[in-house]
């Protein structure tokens, strides 16, 4: 078994990107291994919660996180300082993250296998 | 010598990061090593366009693939969800779906993520160029 990091970096709804890094997330999931997700810059509004989708016709990625957990995925890093530039708090994201900041950025890439960004 | 993974996200003319997979690909394989699987993924699917067909002039960049493949066995293998997405069908998948052509170039084949991940857990070192 490895240790997988996704790195998420841009916002939802700009074309197709964070719904086909999910499927890569959910397929690494399905072959059992350890998976963990980082959000920084933009990509801390992928996790905003009440999104609105179904009146532009966009795919609902908030509710692919929500069921992250059924994957056995349980680890959600979010850099604090990403979510202050953006006016954000941990209380307007759709699942409980662990906050780091961003001198901590470096040492949780090391702890990993496999770093996944796109 | 280390075993390769690698994966490509982005399409010819919309990013320089094709051609430094390319590039780094082919020095792995001079230096030695294996590269043991190229995944293509999000737009990275448009490297494998059989019909694309640029000016004389400029770099015949799927071609190119083709032949790197046929000189050193290489495992070039298109994502079938992100190929679906923008109208990339082999001729199987045209055929159920009523349409006419295998758009998919020698050299090339289709497949799923499960190879991605298998190519990700096998490799010694995995390199993302998006």
């Amino acid at each position: 078994m490895k240790k997988y990091l996704f790195v998420l970096r841009r916002p939802p709804h700009s074309g197709s990107h964070v719904q086909e890094m999910l499927d890569i997330v959910l397929s690494t999931a399905a072959f059992d291994q350890q998976v963990a997700l980082l959000f920084v810059d933009d990509g801390v509004f992928q996790l905003k919660n009440h999104q609105q989708t179904r009146q532009f016709q966009l795919k609902d990625t908030a509710a692919i996180f929500a069921a992250l957990e059924i994957y056995d995925i349980h680890h959600y890093y979010v850099e604090v300082e990403s979510l202050q530039e953006r006016g954000l708090k941990p209380a307007d994201l759709l699942l409980p993250v662990q906050e780091l900041y961003r001198k901590e950025i470096a040492a949780l890439l090391h702890s990993f296998d496999i770093v996944i960004g796109a | 010598m280390l075993k390769y993974a690698i994966q490509i996200n982005t399409s010819p003319y919309h990013s320089q990061a094709g051609e430094n997979a390319y590039q780094f690909i082919s020095a792995a394989l001079a230096a030695g090593h294996e590269v043991f699987r190229v995944f293509f993924y999000f737009d990275g699917i448009y490297h494998a366009l059989r019909f694309s067909a640029p000016p004389d002039d400029e770099l015949q960049f799927t071609a190119r693939w083709t032949e790197l493949a046929r000189r050193h066995s290489l495992d070039l293998v298109v994502c079938v969800s992100a190929a679906q997405r923008r109208g990339l069908l082999t001729g199987a998948e045209a055929q159920q779906r009523g349409k006419m052509h295998n758009d998919l170039a020698e050299g090339f084949r289709i497949s799923g993520l499960g190879q991605l991940v298998e190519a990700t857990l096998l490799a010694d070192r995995f390199i993302v160029f998006a």
